[in-house]
């Protein structure tokens, strides 16, 4: 779902904005995300004593005309240490617009949808870290002029 | 109680006139040109050293401000005011969502930790990104310069890879409070120059 509408939070110009609904299943505290295991035996523990927080976030990238590389977060949330590592939310609607820089949503057969996050330790380094398992986006060709969201 | 003179490192005051400070002048009238000397140089190498690890920071991270004190609450539960962050800023890292960044806004001083929300960048390596704090609501663009809607790499100190709670509010506190900074000066080069090896 895709409309053209005026960027109205920052440049003045005419901008594709897309609407993305969405389901996330993660299990943080096993390393299952999507398909595939992304942590081997030995580091099953990501909310280990060091371990403050993790700030996740769904990220959209894609590429454009204008643009060899854009990155949108859609979503993001923190998890505290103590939080219920599970995720399973249905039907999110995205966090933030989804405004290109310019028309490159329109026809776009593949923006990918992964979730990443940052480690917050409570000293020390600061990793970001992609889950594995990622999703693509088709956009359609045309735009959506109804009202409704 | 031994009195006067030269030899021993702790040189005793008379004794009726106890007390620490009473040591430290006497040592002060006891010590020669040569010794005072001696002791100006010992803190002026404390000083140039100090300065040279901070320049070699600059270098090897590539950030013109390699550790930075977190002023605002905009970065809850993550970082708080007084914690320490330490940067990179290396040409070639490319900027990417999620990515925690330094920067500083044309024409204002304190520099800003956010973290990247949107990022395009064309082929030639142009980038332009936007930022938000994890605790704001919204984006960063009431913070930028009128008219402006993006950051670009040179409005970046640098990225933050590392940090450590707390350790900043001294700075904090020696900003809020200048009298506690020149007091804490003045005992630092006291305590220097007027120690002595024995």
């Amino acid at each position: 779902l895709r409309k053209n509408v005026e960027d109205f939070t920052g440049p003045r110009e005419r901008s594709d904005l897309g609407f993305v609904t969405f389901d996330i299943t993660a299990d943080i505290l096993n390393g299952k995300n999507g398909l595939q295991t992304f942590w081997n035996k030995n580091t099953l523990i990501i909310f280990d004593w060091n371990v403050k927080q993790l700030f996740l976030y769904l990220s959209a990238e894609y590429s454009t005309k204008n643009n060899a590389l854009n990155q949108v977060v859609l979503w993001d949330k923190i998890m505290l240490r103590g939080d219920n590592p599970k995720l399973s939310l249905k039907d999110m609607k995205s966090k933030y617009f989804f405004f290109d820089d310019g028309n490159g949503l329109k026809g776009n057969r593949n923006i990918t949808l992964t979730l990443s996050w940052n480690v917050v330790p409570n000293a020390g380094i600061l990793p970001l870290v992609t889950g594995s398992g990622h999703v693509s986006v088709p956009f359609p060709d045309t735009y959506e002029t109804t009202k409704s969201y | 109680a031994l009195r006067g003179g030269r030899g021993p490192c702790w040189p005793r005051s008379g004794g009726t006139r106890g007390g620490a400070a009473m040591d430290l002048f006497g040592d002060l009238r006891r010590m020669n040109k040569r010794q005072l000397y001696y002791q100006v140089l010992n803190f002026a190498m404390i000083v140039s050293s100090a300065l040279m690890i901070w320049k070699g920071l600059i270098v090897v991270t590539g950030s013109e401000s390699p550790i930075v004190v977190v002023l605002s609450g905009s970065m809850e539960p993550a970082f708080h005011r007084g914690d320490l962050l330490f940067l990179t800023n290396f040409h070639d890292d490319p900027i990417r969502a999620g990515e925690i960044v330094v920067f500083k806004v044309e024409g204002r001083d304190i520099p800003i930790v956010h973290r990247v929300i949107k990022v395009h960048e064309k082929g030639n390596g142009n980038i332009k990104f936007l930022t938000k704090g994890d605790n704001n609501e919204v984006d960063d663009r009431g913070l930028y310069k009128e008219g402006q809607n993006w950051l670009e790499k040179k409005d970046v100190v640098g990225r933050a890879r590392g940090f450590l709670p707390y350790v900043g509010m001294v700075t904090i506190i020696m900003n809020d409070y200048p009298k506690f900074k020149y007091a804490l000066l003045a005992v630092m080069g006291a305590y220097v120059l007027l120690k002595r090896e024995s």
